[in-house]
């Protein structure tokens, strides 16, 4: 039995590249940290409450009267995950391993971690979340083993 | 708030549809819902559509949707809760009967994935979360999500990759008897557990498929559905909840606070328990997702739903008939479509018209579980004869 031919379409002419020019201007301190390898964050001058990634305004007070403060990134890993079939913009990458470490000071990160083989990484491991410089010149940050 | 059934239900064929448009696809559901109800486009008051979009060139396929199909003048709206999409449209013209507002109203669900390449689909699914802190640097991906789900859940509870196939193994049997379904073929647990790795420890034949389909629900007041059939199935409750777009600010990865939230809501207006439920459809988006569903929804304890598969309880004949329609996993998940597709599929089986995959009906009860994004949203509909 032969297979049936493929129907016809019509391959739209009209492709449309789409760029995002992302706001940070009110988290700024915060990207400008991660280059020196700091991670910067907010809390509420009024309740305290601790937010990662950073908010500019507290939900809890309706007040956007926060302090930056300084994190010391350790962590404890809470779950993970390789990644091996990418999307489209990150075909480049190798398979890469993410994942939610429960930070000292309470709150949670997700990000990539590396140094590590998958086979290597359990579940309470010991982790650190660190600033960087990615690979594409943009700020980011990781998760390495501690 | 007025009692509402479904009077007719319509479901296009799921899978690689690239011979037909996201309308052409649509109107299939469409027409056999009208067919099923025998009603026409005049009857209709008002039109939900639900669609997720990108992945195919209309922007604006509720308009498109009802020009194709003759639906206008009618009220319309297009309504969007990701993967809970086909849901949030049943919800939209659900409300709209319970009010009063509209005495007959449709829901259709359409989605066409297929025309854009497979990279590209995963980037735009994998984008629906928190997009700054979870896509932009990390590549986050729907499988990726759920699998820091498995990883959690099998580190706390033991639950194995062997009992993830099992979920596989059932919803491919039962898909190789739904004539909608993507897949139509039986697997082996060697197959799944041999397939290659999408987003550790999920392998493909731990995911759903990416589909083209359309389904379509006709929700009628109880005056007007009594008239117009004599198999309505009831809405006995309908309830809606939400969880945070960042998967790190949850409060646990071993189940679905939506889920959970939701079911309670809706087990209570319905005046049901889990075990009142005869057939369930379930969102098995992963397989992972159909175990959590099981705890979520109360038909195992916390922990327990690797050893409710293992024991087979969710095959028909056991405790529970879960996604014996083949589940996202096998029919597909044409991320709009699901939803209708979930309710239309609870009410053929309270009827007793799904066939060779027919449920045992006993206490008349079924209940559609549609999770959107990662637990973003979950919308939760218990159907009753």
């Amino acid at each position: 039995m032969t297979k049936a031919p493929p129907p016809p379409t019509l391959k739209s002419a009209r492709t449309l590249p789409l760029t995002y020019e992302i706001p940070i201007s009110k988290t700024n301190t915060f990207w400008e940290g991660l280059k020196e390898n700091k991670i910067f964050t907010t809390r509420c001058k009024k309740c305290g409450e601790l937010y990662f990634p950073p908010s500019s305004d507290c939900p809890n007070c309706l007040s956007a009267d926060m302090d930056w403060v300084e994190i010391s990134g350790e962590a404890e890993l809470e779950t993970f995950t390789q990644i091996v079939v990418r999307p489209a913009t990150f075909a480049k990458y190798e398979p890469y391993i993410v994942a939610i470490g429960r930070l000292k000071e309470g709150v949670r990160a997700l990000a990539w971690l590396t140094g590590i083989k998958r086979e290597d990484i359990r579940v309470g491991m010991k982790i650190k979340l660190v600033g960087k410089v990615g690979p594409e010149g943009t700020p980011t940050y990781e998760f390495v083993p501690l | 708030m007025r009692k509402v059934a479904v009077v007719g239900i319509g479901h296009s064929k799921f899978g690689r549809r690239l011979d037909v448009n996201v309308n052409e696809l649509a109107f299939e559901a469409i027409k056999d819902a009208l067919l099923d109800s025998g009603l026409t486009q005049k009857d209709i008051e008002f039109v939900a559509v639900g669609s997720y979009g990108m992945w195919y060139e209309e922007v604006l396929p509720a308009v498109t949707v009802a020009e194709y199909a003759k639906l206008y003048p009618a009220g319309l709206a297009r309504c969007e809760a990701a993967c809970a999409t086909g849901s949030a449209a049943v919800r939209f013209a659900y409300v709209t009967v319970a009010s009063g507002e509209a005495n007959i109203a449709m829901a259709v669900g359409v989605e066409k994935m297929t025309e854009i390449d497979t990279p590209t689909a995963v980037e735009l699914i994998g984008r629906s979360g928190s997009y700054l802190w979870e896509f932009e640097n990390f590549g986050l991906t729907f499988p990726g999500y759920y699998a820091m789900h498995a990883t959690a859940h099998m580190n706390k509870f033991g639950t194995k990759e062997e009992h993830l196939a099992m979920v596989a193994v059932k919803n491919h049997k039962y898909g190789a008897m739904n004539p909608y379904a993507h897949f139509q073929r039986e697997i082996t647990l060697e197959e799944a557990l041999k397939s290659f790795v999408v987003a550790w420890p999920l392998k493909l034949y731990d995911c759903c498929p990416i589909s083209d389909g359309a389904a379509a629900v006709i929700l009628a007041s109880e005056e007007r559905a009594k008239e117009i059939t004599d198999t309505p199935v009831w809405i006995l409750g309908m309830s809606l909840a939400s969880d945070s777009a960042s998967l790190s600010k949850r409060s646990g990865y071993t189940g679905l606070r939506a889920t959970v939230l939701a079911a309670e809501k809706a087990y209570k207006q319905a005046g049901v328990a889990p075990k009142d439920i005869d057939v369930a459809v379930v969102h098995d988006c992963f397989t992972i997702a159909e175990i959590l569903a099981y705890e979520d929804l109360g038909f195992c304890k916390k922990g327990a739903g690797g050893k409710l598969i293992e024991e087979g309880q969710t095959y028909i004949g056991g405790k529970i008939s879960v996604n014996v329609d083949g589940g996202l996993k096998a029919k597909g998940h044409p991320i709009g479509a699901t939803g209708c597709s979930m309710v239309a599929e609870i009410t053929r089986q309270l009827r007793g018209e799904a066939g060779k995959r027919q449920a045992p009906i006993k206490e008349g009860k079924g209940l559609a579980h549609n999770v959107g994004g990662t637990g973003h949203y979950c919308y939760l509909t218990i159907l009753g004869r």
